[in-house]
């Protein structure tokens, strides 16, 4: 299980769209070895397919797929977006931060639904995430909150 | 027992974030219910007394005989508490 770990999260990083975007947090999930190439085929499919619904907040996406697309192991990275980008959502639109969930059908994907929920459910956090100009930063801020 | 679903594209992401959040609240407001999460099209043809779910997947639920409302931002427990208070008596 690896929950926002430092070789999983990047800040300040330039996309053109939400497509990329998603391919983004994928892509460190995948350099990982955390899930396949095939999982973000998958998670754009989704974007494709059902829409945005999975911008949950204000600045906030968490681009997902089924655990059977590729997952080998229960996780979740974070891409910081230097420049807001639109995924089309009526109220949580521009989105800067992108979490990629690397969904598995283990009690591992429980526990980091409740602490990404636990990080996200205080807007402190989620300033200080927008903030955040550095990956240190980020460390520093996931430390505070367990 | 009241039965409630959170719903999501796929059931298996952001409809389990909600069906966190919406207990914590039916938890604080001391009201029984049988949360379960689920995606949208294994909804259409399941019972509830009321669906939670995103804007945009609320239209493919028109028409389902539970009564269907929104949340907008699933981090946001003021917004979940007052459609919660809202919407289930």
């Amino acid at each position: 299980m690896k929950f926002l770990d430092s070789s999983i999260v990047k800040v300040g990083v330039e996309v053109g769209d939400a497509e990329e975007a998603i391919h983004a947090a994928g892509q460190l999930l995948v350099q990982e070895g955390l899930a396949e190439e095939s999982y973000i085929e998958a998670m754009k499919n989704a974007y494709r397919k059902n829409g945005p619904y999975f911008v949950l907040a204000p600045h906030i996406a968490i681009p997902h797929a089924r655990p059977e697309d590729g997952v080998n192991e229960a996780s979740v990275s974070l891409i910081q977006l230097k420049e807001p980008v639109v995924f089309g959502h009526a109220m949580n639109d521009p989105v800067r931060l992108v979490f990629g969930l690397g969904a598995s059908s283990s009690d591992e994907h429980l526990i980091l639904l409740q602490k990404l929920t636990g990080l996200l459910n205080n807007p402190d956090n989620v300033n200080k995430l927008l903030e955040a100009t550095k990956e240190e930063e980020i460390k520093t801020i996931l430390e505070m909150g367990n | 027992m009241l039965k409630i679903l959170t719903v999501c594209g796929l059931g298996q992401g952001t409809s389990l974030i909600l069906k966190m959040n919406v207990e914590q609240v039916l938890n604080e407001k001391g009201i029984q219910a049988d949360v379960e999460h689920t995606d949208v099209s294994a909804a259409s043809s399941m019972q509830a007394d009321y669906i939670i779910t995103s804007n945009e997947l609320s239209e493919s639920l028109v028409g389902h005989s539970a009564k269907v409302f929104i949340v907008n931002n699933y981090f946001d427990m003021d917004e979940i508490k007052s459609a919660i208070e809202e919407n289930i008596n």
